[in-house]
């Protein structure tokens, strides 16, 4: 696979440039040192970005006051995870003092739920469809894989339109003779319509994934089971999935960390309400530092903090399961 | 290593080429929002003063109103935000406000015109700045599709009605035309308290520190909780978004979808503007409750920022749109009621104003006088928006059946004092 | 007709009959057709409705728009009603002004014949139509060309920018052995999930303090150095034989040649996956240049979008048209390089 020649010459025009230094460096520092020299601009980058954030989320957590800068926060210890966490039972919401913030757990926790559910069944049954003999597979790959493309402002948006008052689906359920449903001032339909419409815009990536799992599984197998005369079914359950269970894992988890860290298309979607009904984690943390009338950095550090260490778990969770498969 | 940082990243900031040769104009950005045409005068305005000091520009920053209270503060608390700028949350954002008064040359006729209002605008102790003027003064109150009730054959109640008359109405008014929306009130704790102020509520204990919740208060939250269950306030408008997000029904009043809308003077350019004659709309006084017949006072102020590298640059332009002939013809152009005293006094001629728009401006405008001593205290106090916000969060969560109304008054209690408490900590 | 009904009851590529399976898999695919691409069509069909089309209900599948007529002594057009009379006659009306339930309604030929009718009594006339105005509109108002080219310029240098620093640090960590090797892949590895969301404002914080705020650089920098694309492309480049690498040294390549003239060459599919990734999460980035960006000149796409949503609450058919406009760029993008993106996720990175 190659680059058309002009274009090829043109970007490669910056590296050609930096050949001399680079090697007037290397004679400097020598051939071992050079590893380092490579791994440098990226590290500097995440070394600015993200762990220096890190760092100074962490003070922000364990500081108060409203100022933005650091050095202006007067140091309050555990005291806003304390606040955080004070609670009658973490199970109902009203008995916290930051119910806010335990609303948006309990939401997430139901949100990631029916998703990871929803999207792996889906893309389960859609990647053994597609990977069946049929005609014009590449099309209906793309067909599913299409809403992964869209941004969630874009999906949220043509969501709310059908979902309205007077919007298609409302169209469609008077047309069979039923009442027109309010589906934003009731909160379980409309977690379930942030469920549907979340999956309906990333099922397709997991369909990929499930579909190239499916592809490596040996034919030959698959030969024997035919020549045996292996119902279908059986040959999916004792074949198919044993198989692409690895692949299988790492969708799941994938799908966890997703549905964990979901804001934006819920954020436009439903805007969080009815009330707090699809209310997330993430959201909290960023109405709680930006968009609320008296911006609480510290609090939202810390409810960032206790994401994140949610969030580390579940990566740990991908990779032992990445590495089980034998990556 | 943040100084390689910052070399490094300057560096490929110098591509991005934005690097203004010192010239010898300044430009001063402002950041505004419009409710109706105001944006639209303002930029006339502007381009006027500008022919007049060549060596200014003022950038006229376009922004929903939604930013204004969402990403503002955070700007001006990173000292990044603009030169000037409207501004809803007078008390919330007194301490970003520059003092203009070493600047002007007729201080003295700012205090006269503006002086009562300059007291929203200081932060707490202070007692002699000067930070900007009212581009308008607002009073909340009632507007009232006419025709739907002479479709419905229902007379409208008379001067001193109480809220239940009028809810009583506009539920059989909205019943007989199929309105959706009997009664709708912005979700918005500033509009919440013109009901409370007038069942009673006195928001403040005798050391003038917040007791939000009182007899007042829960008579007015238990009104609005009966409303919702029984259909003369719908759902879909307080319990649709979350938190303290706002969320008017103008749109669906000027479909003429609503019966009576509560929200404030400063709907009548855009009504004047998109009603046309499809209906007939009318503002009609507040309605009383057991204390008082009163709206709520608010407005919003052109201020400077005390961040700005230019502040007599600022204060020019502002000491140029303050004075009374130009902010004469804000007033006028946006059909605004005015914030300037001696334009008050004299009565604003409302040359484009269509008939129904100059009557509902004389109606607001005799609201003005009738606006109870708890509502004026309450709009100058400086964490207003806490209170605001705390109230119609929880009411929502009450309107959505999240909490109990006793659960909501707590709540609302303890989010008061704990946010104060947090903006007050050093 | 016969080319169909073969077509129906051929039988499978591999000669069998049809299974109930086949036919079951034919018919999810072609649900999957429609409710995957349906809602977007409904969203392209609905932006060039006029609000009044908008409105109603049901919604026409169509857009249309109701006839206007234009009388003498009348500055605007009047809309054209079918009316039933009392006396059930059908006339053609237009319409002078409607308060609550009853229209005031005239002859379109003799305006001194007026009427007035319950709107229950009244359809709209109406004919096929497209509301090019719910696009012309806005960009005026709304900036979308600008908007446009924010999104373009930051894209376009975050992956440019993105390929080339996640190569470098994937060459390093794939080829050498050094120490500090594995203290760096377990942090690029540990790091692999955190969103930007947990440290949005201490990112903030040192965008402020780096003087970026509001420029296109704030959007581009902080996600620059993706763990993903190190990962991804690091996986790749163990794949590729060493002894390129060891004849390019003995023809004196300095290290920097060999990463570049014989590494990216080789690595050029995983690069493409990372450069649609990349293309993708910037140009549909929401949430961080929401909060980094409040100028509105330096607003994106999705941003503008947003805010346009924000403050037309419910003007839907300028809130369609834009959107509409929003999703066009990577659509095209889409159409061209389906088969590159689908074929290279199940390749790459996922072994």
């Amino acid at each position: 696979m190659t680059l058309p020649a002009p274009l090829g010459a043109l970007t490669t025009l910056p590296l050609r440039l930096l050949d001399a230094p680079m090697r007037a460096l290397q004679r400097a520092i020598g051939e071992r040192r050079m590893p380092y020299v490579f791994l440098a601009p990226n590290a500097a980058f995440f070394g600015l970005f993200v762990f220096l954030p890190i760092a100074i989320n962490l003070w922000f957590s364990v500081t108060g006051g409203p100022a933005l800068f650091p050095s202006e926060r007067p140091y309050v210890g555990a005291g806003q995870y304390a606040y955080l966490f004070e609670c009658g039972s973490y199970i109902d919401p009203n008995s916290c003092r930051e119910d806010h913030f335990w609303r948006g757990v309990a939401n997430t926790a139901k949100f990631t739920a029916f998703q990871v559910v929803a999207m792996v069944g889906l893309s389960l049954v859609t990647a053994v469809v597609l990977n069946m003999k049929i005609r014009a597979r590449g099309f209906f790959r793309a067909v599913y894989f299409f809403p992964v493309l869209l941004s969630p402002v874009v999906v949220a948006l043509i969501w709310k339109w059908i979902l309205q008052r007077d919007g298609l689906l409302n169209a469609a359920i008077t047309a069979m003779g039923g009442d027109k449903i309010l589906f934003f001032i009731d909160p379980n339909w409309a977690m379930f319509w942030a469920v549907l419409v979340s999956v309906w815009a990333h099922m397709g990536f997991y369909t990929l994934i499930l579909l190239a799992g499916l592809q490596a599984i040996p034919a030959d197998l698959y030969e024997a089971a035919e020549m045996d005369a292996t119902p279908r079914f059986r040959v999916f359950r004792l074949i198919t999935l044993p198989l692409l269970w690895p692949n299988m894992v790492v969708v799941i988890v994938l799908a966890l960390i997703r549905g964990v860290q979901i804001f934006d298309e819920v954020y436009v979607l439903t805007g969080g309400g009815p009330g707090s009904a699809t209310l997330m984690v993430v959201q909290y943390i960023y109405e709680t530092a930006f968009s609320n009338q008296v911006q609480n950095f510290g609090l939202a550090a810390a409810a960032s903090c206790v994401l994140g260490v949610v969030l580390f778990c579940l990566t740990l969770a991908q990779l032992a399961a990445s590495r089980r498969k034998g990556a | 290593m943040k100084a390689i940082a910052r070399t490094l990243v300057l560096g490929l900031a110098l591509g991005l080429g934005v690097a203004q040769a010192a010239s010898a104009q300044t430009t001063l950005r402002m950041t505004w929002y419009s409710d109706g045409n105001e944006g639209e005068v303002m930029a006339d305005l502007l381009k006027r003063f500008e022919s007049k000091n060549p060596d200014i520009k003022v950038v006229l920053d376009e922004v929903p109103f939604k930013a204004i209270n969402e990403t503002l503060p955070v700007q001006l608390a990173s000292g990044q935000g603009p030169d000037m700028a409207r501004v809803a949350d007078l008390g919330g954002l007194a301490r970003y406000m520059m003092d203009l008064r070493p600047y002007l040359k007729n201080a003295a006729t700012w205090e006269a015109n503006y002086g009562p209002f300059l007291k929203w605008m200081r932060v707490p102790g202070d007692t002699a700045s000067i930070p900007g003027y009212m581009t308008q003064l607002t009073v909340t109150g009632p507007f009232v599709n006419k025709s739907l009730f002479e479709q419905a054959g229902i007379a409208m109640p008379g001067a001193n009605a109480t809220w239940q008359d009028w809810a009583t109405a506009a539920k059989s008014v909205a019943a007989k035309t199929g309105a959706p929306f009997p009664l709708a009130i912005d979700r918005s704790g500033h509009r919440f308290f013109s009901l409370a102020i007038a069942q009673g509520a006195k928001v403040f204990d005798a050391a003038g520190e917040p007791a939000v919740v009182d007899d007042g208060f829960k008579r007015a939250a238990q009104l609005v909780v009966d409303w919702h269950k029984s259909g003369v306030m719908s759902k879909e408008l307080w319990g649709s978004v979350s938190g303290a997000a706002y969320r008017g029904a103008n749109e669906e009043f000027k479909n003429a979808q609503v019966v009576m809308y509560v929200s404030g003077s400063w709907q009548i350019g855009q009504f004047d503007k998109t009603v046309g004659d499809a209906f007939d709309w009318v503002a009609v006084p507040s309605p009383c409750g057991p204390a008082n017949c009163t709206g709520m006072p608010g407005g919003a102020a052109l201020v400077g920022i005390k961040a700005t590298k230019h502040p007599a640059e600022v204060a020019r332009v502002l000491d140029y749109l303050a004075s009374e002939e130009i902010a004469g013809e804000l007033y006028a152009r946006a059909l605004f009621v005015p914030g300037n005293l001696a334009l008050a006094a004299k009565g604003i001629d409302y040359k484009a104003a269509s008939a129904p728009a100059k009557a509902a401006l004389k109606v607001f405008g005799a609201a003005v006088a009738k606006l109870d001593p708890v509502a004026n205290q309450l709009q100058g106090y400086t964490n207003n928006r806490i209170i605001f916000n705390a109230v119609i969060s929880r009411l929502g969560q009450t309107i959505t059946g999240e909490t109990t109304l006793d659960e909501a008054y707590g709540r609302i209690t303890q989010d008061v004092a704990q946010q104060i408490a947090e903006r007050n900590k050093k | 007709m016969t080319k169909a009904f073969a077509f129906l009851s051929r039988r499978r590529a591999t000669g069998r009959p049809l299974h109930w399976t086949d036919i079951a898999a034919y018919i999810y695919l072609g649900i999957g057709v429609v409710v995957m691409f349906g809602p977007v069509l409904w969203l392209v069909m609905s932006s060039f409705k006029t609000p009044a089309g908008l409105l109603e209900f049901p919604p026409s599948l169509l857009p249309m728009s109701q006839t206007e007529v234009s009388v003498p002594g009348q500055a605007q057009p009047l809309p054209l009603f079918r009316v039933t009379m009392p006396d059930g006659q059908v006339r053609e009306l237009v319409q002078l002004r409607r308060i609550g339930l009853v229209a005031q309604m005239a002859d379109p030929k003799d305006l001194t014949q007026t009427f007035r009718v319950p709107v229950d009594k009244r359809e709209p006339v109406r004919a096929f139509s497209v509301a090019t105005g719910n696009y012309t509109e806005p960009l005026r108002r709304f900036d979308f060309l600008h908007f446009l080219w924010n999104s373009v310029f930051i894209t376009v240098v975050a992956t440019a920018l993105t390929l080339l620093i996640n190569s470098m640090a994937a060459y390093a960590l794939s080829i050498y052995e050094f120490p500090g090797k594995n203290a760096a892949l377990l942090t690029v590895i540990g790091t692999l999930m955190i969103p930007i969301t947990i440290i949005l404002v201490p990112v903030y914080l040192v965008v402020t303090e780096l003087g970026l705020v509001n420029t296109a650089w704030a959007v581009i920098l902080p996600g620059a150095a993706t763990p993903t694309g190190v990962f991804l492309l690091r996986q790749y480049m163990l794949t590729l034989p060493r002894d390129l690498i060891e004849a390019a040294r003995m023809d004196k390549a300095s290290e920097w040649q060999i990463y570049w003239r014989i590494i990216l060459p080789l690595t050029l599919p995983a690069l493409a996956v990372l450069a649609i990734f990349s293309v993708m999460w910037r140009w549909n980035e929401f949430l961080w240049p929401l909060a980094v960006l409040t100028k509105t000149e330096s607003y994106t796409l999705q941003i503008g979008l947003n805010a346009f949503q924000g403050e037309l609450q419910t003007q839907w058919h300028y809130l369609l048209a834009m959107t509409v406009m929003t999703l066009l760029p990577i659509a095209l993008v889409f159409v061209f390089l389906q088969r590159f993106i689908t074929t290279g996720i199940g390749n790459t990175g996922m072994k």
